[in-house]
């Protein structure tokens, strides 16, 4: 039976890349841009479908939730600045970059083949450092899901810049869009009429369940799947989706475009000022272990979490929680600054046709 | 007897698989935008409730049965939503229904005005 579930595990990666190549192929043919974005928000679904045959549950929600779901919206509301479709181009002129694309394309096939065999016990990433992460992680860390053990301890300091990165790529595109002021001067909303009202309806009933789901992700990170970079995706797009049915006046009524733009700093900063007071508790940057000064940690119930007798590391613990915190705020008002940015530039070119 | 119930689970799993597959079929071969729409949308949410209602029947009785209720409850709010947003928007953008009773444009008008064909044209 383990072997026929090899088995069919085996043809289903067959049959998901196929149709990842396929996708990849439409994408590069088509004309339209918007079933190019289709197409790639697509292409995110099913490689998320593929990395979950993979066993990759937190990899799997990441693609799903950014790729087919934020990227997708953003990419939508950067159609409507431009045309619809791409320039045609002359053959001579695609020579070039399609020979470099090709000789690319082939370097990344022949280095694919030196790789380890997949899932391979003694590949590097499995055989040091990962194996003991794997070992290391319940006593020393703590939470079940290892992956949020690596992602905000072991490698804590990658995730400061990963969040760094989500915080600098949104300020591009808010020093290029503009943060969004022009967000306010959207024009007020026309009498919808009646035929809006199961969008509104259906809205009304999703978004608190949108929020809901956030949470739960970021919370439920240490036990499975998910996390607060996936939860951050998720709770910015419930405000997006506010946005797109109720208007933009609304959005920005609940979300100042101010409020959205400093809580992205502020969590970059609560990220990296947890780090600063494991220094000044003489840890190194990120060392959850010295989150705590020993009288702050004494002072922690031993029942705090349920069983009193169970062994907790509550530096590491508190430490996760806040860095996650600062992570979920970065990424959810990066996102929806950069949805501002979008929608505030879109009033300017509905105006310019008028 | 949970044999059994593996068995239909399975049954029913394959049965919704099928008619998502013909709801496909059905976006491919219908003439216009809103025929598309119905064989999507209905499919959609009849294939997902057979194929959940199946995978409920082969969990049994456990936690996991909940959360592919609150799926299923996810899927019949947000696809026929979906559905009518996009049948609103294709109305709105003049899009107009080609066949049976409901045919406003007539068979021998030129088709240039047409809002589907000029996409289609475009995307070429």
């Amino acid at each position: 039976m383990t072997g026929f579930a090899v088995e069919m595990s085996a043809a289903l990666n067959v049959v998901l890349l196929l149709m990842l190549v396929a996708i990849g192929l439409a994408v590069a043919h088509t004309r339209n841009l918007l079933t190019a974005i289709l197409l790639m928000s697509v292409y995110s679904l099913v490689s998320a479908a593929w990395l979950m045959v993979m066993d990759a549950a937190d990899v799997a929600f990441t693609e799903a939730v950014v790729g087919a779901g934020a990227s997708t919206i953003i990419l939508l509301g950067a159609i409507l600045l431009t045309r619809g479709a791409t320039a045609r181009v002359d053959w001579r002129a695609m020579v070039a970059p399609a020979l470099l694309a090709v000789i690319t394309g082939g370097l990344l096939i022949y280095a694919s083949l030196g790789l380890p065999e997949f899932g391979d016990p003694s590949s590097p990433a499995n055989a040091y450092v990962g194996r003991m992460y794997l070992e290391r992680t319940g006593e020393e860390v703590g939470p079940h899901n290892v992956v949020t053990a690596v992602l905000a301890s072991y490698r804590g300091f990658d995730t400061l810049g990963e969040t760094v990165v989500i915080f600098a790529a949104g300020l591009g595109v808010a020093l290029m869009l503009g943060f969004g002021p022009r967000a306010t001067l959207a024009p007020a909303p026309e009498k919808m009429g009646d035929h809006h009202v199961v969008l509104r309806v259906a809205a009304k009933m999703l978004i608190p369940l949108i929020t809901l789901y956030a949470f739960y992700v970021q919370f439920h990170g240490d036990l499975g799947a998910g996390g607060a970079f996936q939860a951050g995706v998720i709770l910015a797009v419930a405000v997006i989706l506010y946005g797109l049915v109720f208007g933009l006046r609304e959005t920005i009524a609940a979300v100042p475009v101010k409020a959205a733009r400093s809580v992205a700093a502020l969590g970059v900063m609560l990220y990296a000022g947890i780090g600063v007071i494991c220094m000044v508790n003489g840890g190194a940057f990120l060392d959850y272990d010295y989150l705590f000064s020993p009288q702050v940690e004494a002072m922690i119930p031993a029942n705090l979490l349920g069983d009193p007798h169970e062994e907790h590391h509550w530096g590491q613990h508190f430490g996760i929680l806040f860095v996650e915190l600062g992570v979920l705020l970065t990424v959810s008002s990066t996102i929806v600054t950069i949805f501002y940015g979008f929608a505030g530039r879109s009033i300017d070119a509905e105006e310019a046709k008028r | 007897m949970t044999e059994a119930l593996h068995w239909i689970g399975g049954g029913l799993v394959v049965i919704g698989s099928l008619l998502t597959l013909f709801g496909a079929v059905g976006v491919l071969r219908f003439p216009d935008v809103y025929t598309r729409i119905h064989a999507a949308s209905l499919t959609d949410t009849g294939g997902a409730t057979l194929a959940l209602l199946g995978l409920g029947l082969i969990s049994g009785l456990t936690p996991e049965t909940l959360k592919l209720a609150f799926i299923w409850a996810f899927v019949m709010l947000t696809t026929p939503a979906a559905a009518n947003a996009l049948a609103n928007a294709a109305y709105g953008s003049g899009h107009k229904p080609r066949i049976g009773a409901f045919q406003i444009i007539p068979s021998d008008a030129p088709r240039e005005t047409d809002p589907e064909d000029a996409d289609r044209s475009s995307s070429q």
